[in-house]
C-alpha cells in the first residue's frame, strides 16, 4: 500500500457495509439490469404521474 | 394580442417559452431573452469534465428552435424590471441589453403583459477566495466551457498518475452554504470511475469536500431508503458508495480558501484544517443574477421583488420560521409574485422559504449547510406550470394561477453515471418524492418510501444516457417533444 492511502481521511468507511461480489456481479449483469431498467422506469413514471397532479 | 417575456432561455425558460407558444399559437407574443447564444443540457456537462463528450453533444443553437416555434429570441440579459412602467405610462416593462445579434451592450426597454424570470443561478465564484477557473486555482463544470476546462486540467492528472507519481484529487463545495451537491457527487464518481478504469487507482488519493453535515444529505435533509429489508438513510447508503471506492470524505466544511495547492477550510467542529491538493473541482456558492426593480418614479424597488440574495419572491411562506416549525406548506405553488400578480420566477431563479437540510453553524459561528437545490425536473415542471397559468389567465382574463409545482408535492430523480460504455458504466440512481419532506402527508420519515429509492448499476447509466438524448430531443422542439415528460 501507498503512503498516499495511510493519509486518507478514510477510517470512517470501517463502518460503512461494503458490497459482497454477488451484489457487484449483479450491479453488472446485463439480464438482471434489463430487469432493473423496466422496474426503475416504472418507478421514475408513478414518480412524474405523481408530481404533475 | 398579449406580450409574455421569458428572461432566460435555460431549462426552465426553454421549457416554459415552448409550452406558451404551443398553447397560445401565433395570436400572442412570446419573447426569450437570454444571454446565451447555445442552449445546453447542464447535467451532461459532468461528462464534459471527464472527455466522454465534447461541448457540442450538450448543446445547440437557439435561434433556428425559436425560428421554427415563432418565439421572438433576444440575446441580451435582462438589467432591471418596471412592474409599474415610468412617469404616467404604466406599461410595465425590462430593460436589456444585448449579448450578441449584433447589437452587444446596446440597451432596449421591452414591454410585456406577463414576466416569467428564468434567470438560473449566479455563479458566485468570489465568495471564496481562489475557487474557480477563471481567477481562482480550482476547476467547475457549472458550464460546458468550465467542463471543457476541468477535463483539459484532469488529462494533467491523469498524465501525472500515468508518470507514476502520487496526486489528491479534492472535488466539492467550495462554501459553507453551496447547493448542487449531487453535480459535485456525479463528477467525483466519473473521476474515480476514469482512473480506476485506467489502472491508476493505487496513485490517486480521490476525497470529497462538502458542507453536508453527513454524506447522503444532498441539501435536502438525506433520505430514508428501503433496503436489504431495513430502512436505512442515505448516509449509510452514500458512505457504503464512497468505502466501496475508498474516497475519502470530509463532511460539514466551509471552504474559506484556495491557495495553489492548497484548501483551507472551517469544519462544524469549529476546526480550521487544510488539505494538499493537485485537482479542484469545486462548485461555487450560488445567488440570483443581480438583476433591479425600479419604480415608475425611477426609485430602487429591487427589495420588493428580490430577496438580499437576488432570488425573486413568490407565494411562499416568507416569515423567517424556525427550523422546528418548518413545513412543507411553506413552500410556493404558484410561483406568482404576491406584488405583481403577472410576474413569476421559476427554476432556481424564485427564493425558497429556507433551506430544505438542518441550517447548522459551526461552533465560531460560521453558517455551513446546504442550501435548496432545486433540480432539472422540478424547474422544467415549474417553467410548464407557470406557462399553463398564464395561458388561463390569458384566456379567462383574470390574475388567479391555476397551475402549481410545489417542492413539496413534486419528486426529483438524480442519476450519477459513470463510462461511456453501454456495457460498463454504471450509475447512483436515486428518487426521491416529494423533494421537500412533507411531514404533514409522510409522519415518519417526510416522503414516499415506495418513490424515493436509491440503487447501483448499470440500468442507470442506460437511464441517464436515454435522458440525455430524449431531454435535447425536447428542447429541440423535434416532433412529438410536448409527450417527453419533463
Ligand atoms: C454540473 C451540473 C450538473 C447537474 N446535474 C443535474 C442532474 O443530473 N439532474 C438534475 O435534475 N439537475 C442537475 N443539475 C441542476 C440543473 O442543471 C438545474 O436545476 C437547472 O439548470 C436549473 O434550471 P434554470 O432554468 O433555473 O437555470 P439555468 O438552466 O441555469 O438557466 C438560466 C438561464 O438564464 C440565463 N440568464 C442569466 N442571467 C440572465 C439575465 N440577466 N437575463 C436573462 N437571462 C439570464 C442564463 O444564461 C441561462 O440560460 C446540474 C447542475 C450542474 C451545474
Amino acid at each position: 500500500m501507498s503512503l498516499i492511502r495511510k493519509e486518507r481521511p478514510y477510517e470512517k468507511a470501517e463502518f460503512a457495509p461494503k458490497p459482497t461480489w454477488i451484489v457487484r456481479f449483479l450491479r453488472q449483469n446485463v439480464l438482471f439490469q434489463f430487469y432493473r431498467f423496466i422496474m426503475i422506469n416504472i418507478k421514475m413514471i408513478k414518480l412524474i404521474f405523481k408530481s404533475h397532479k | 394580442m398579449k406580450t409574455i417575456a421569458v428572461l432566460g432561455g435555460g431549462v426552465s425558460g426553454h421549457t416554459a417559452a415552448q409550452f406558451l407558444k404551443r398553447k397560445l399559437g401565433k395570436n400572442h407574443r412570446v419573447i426569450v431573452v437570454t444571454p446565451n447564444a447555445k442552449w445546453n443540457w447542464i447535467p451532461s456537462n459532468i461528462w464534459v469534465g471527464i472527455g466522454e463528450m465534447k461541448k457540442e453533444d450538450v448543446t445547440f443553437e437557439l435561434a433556428p428552435v425559436y425560428k421554427k416555434m415563432n418565439i421572438e429570441y433576444l440575446q441580451a440579459k435582462a438589467v432591471s424590471i418596471h412592474p409599474n412602467g415610468q412617469d404616467k405610462d404604466n406599461s410595465p416593462y425590462v430593460k436589456i441589453e444585448y449579448t450578441g445579434q449584433g447589437k452587444v451592450g446596446q440597451q432596449e426597454e421591452l414591454k410585456y403583459d406577463y414576466l416569467i424570470n428564468a434567470t438560473g443561478p449566479k455563479l458566485n465564484f468570489h465568495k471564496t477566495e481562489g475557487i474557480g477557473p477563471e481567477h481562482g486555482n480550482t476547476v467547475s463544470v457549472c458550464t460546458y466551457d468550465h467542463a471543457e476546462h476541468a477535463f483539459k486540467e484532469f488529462n494533467g492528472i491523469i498524465e501525472k498518475l500515468r508518470r507514476g507519481e502520487e496526486a489528491t484529487i479534492v472535488i466539492g463545495t467550495g462554501h459553507g452554504t453551496c447547493t448542487c451537491q449531487g453535480a459535485a457527487f456525479e463528477y467525483l464518481m466519473n473521476i474515480d470511475h476514469k482512473i480506476t478504469s485506467l489502472g491508476l487507482k493505487d496513485k490517486a488519493n480521490i476525497i470529497y469536500i462538502t458542507n453536508e453535515a453527513r454524506l447522503g444529505d444532498f441539501g435536502v435533509g438525506g433520505m430514508h431508503l428501503k433496503k436489504g429489508g431495513y430502512i436505512t438513510h442515505s448516509k449509510v447508503f452514500a458512505e457504503s458508495l464512497f468505502a466501496e471506492r475508498e474516497i475519502g470524505w470530509i463532511t460539514g466544511a466551509h471552504v474559506e480558501k484556495v491557495e495553489k495547492g492548497t484548501i483551507h477550510f472551517e469544519q462544524l467542529d469549529g476546526q480550521k484544517r487544510s488539505i494538499n491538493y493537485d485537482f479542484g473541482m469545486l462548485i461555487p456558492p450560488f445567488s440570483g443574477v443581480g438583476i433591479t426593480a425600479v419604480d415608475n418614479d425611477g426609485s430602487d424597488i429591487t427589495e420588493k421583488l428580490f430577496k438580499p440574495n437576488g432570488f425573486m419572491i413568490v407565494d411562499a411562506d416568507y416569515t423567517g420560521k424556525e427550523y422546528k416549525d418548518w413545513s412543507a406548506k411553506d413552500w410556493p405553488q404558484t410561483l406568482q409574485n404576491p406584488e405583481w400578480s403577472n410576474i413569476f420566477a421559476v427554476g432556481i431563479a424564485f427564493a425558497p422559504p429556507h433551506a430544505i437540510s438542518e441550517p447548522r453553524k459551526s461552533v465560531n459561528g460560521t453558517p455551513i449547510a446546504p442550501t435548496p437545490p432545486r433540480t432539472g425536473m422540478p424547474s422544467a415542471m415549474m417553467g410548464k406550470a407557470v406557462a399553463l397559468s398564464i395561458c388561463d389567465m390569458i384566456k379567462n382574463n383574470n390574475t388567479t394561477p391555476r397551475h402549481t409545482a410545489c417542492m413539496s408535492e413534486m419528486g426529483a430523480a438524480c442519476v450519477a453515471s459513470t463510462g461511456s460504455n453501454l456495457i460498463n458504466g454504471s450509475a447512483v440512481s436515486m428518487t426521491m418524492f416529494p423533494i421537500v419532506q412533507n411531514f404533514e402527508k409522510y409522519p415518519e420519515h417526510g416522503r414516499s418510501l415506495s418513490l424515493t429509492f436509491g440503487e447501483v448499476g448499470l440500468a442507470g447509466h442506460w437511464i441517464k444516457t436515454l435522458l440525455h438524448y430524449l431531454f435535447i430531443y425536447k428542447a429541440k422542439a423535434k416532433p412529438l417533444w410536448w409527450l417527453i415528460p419533463e
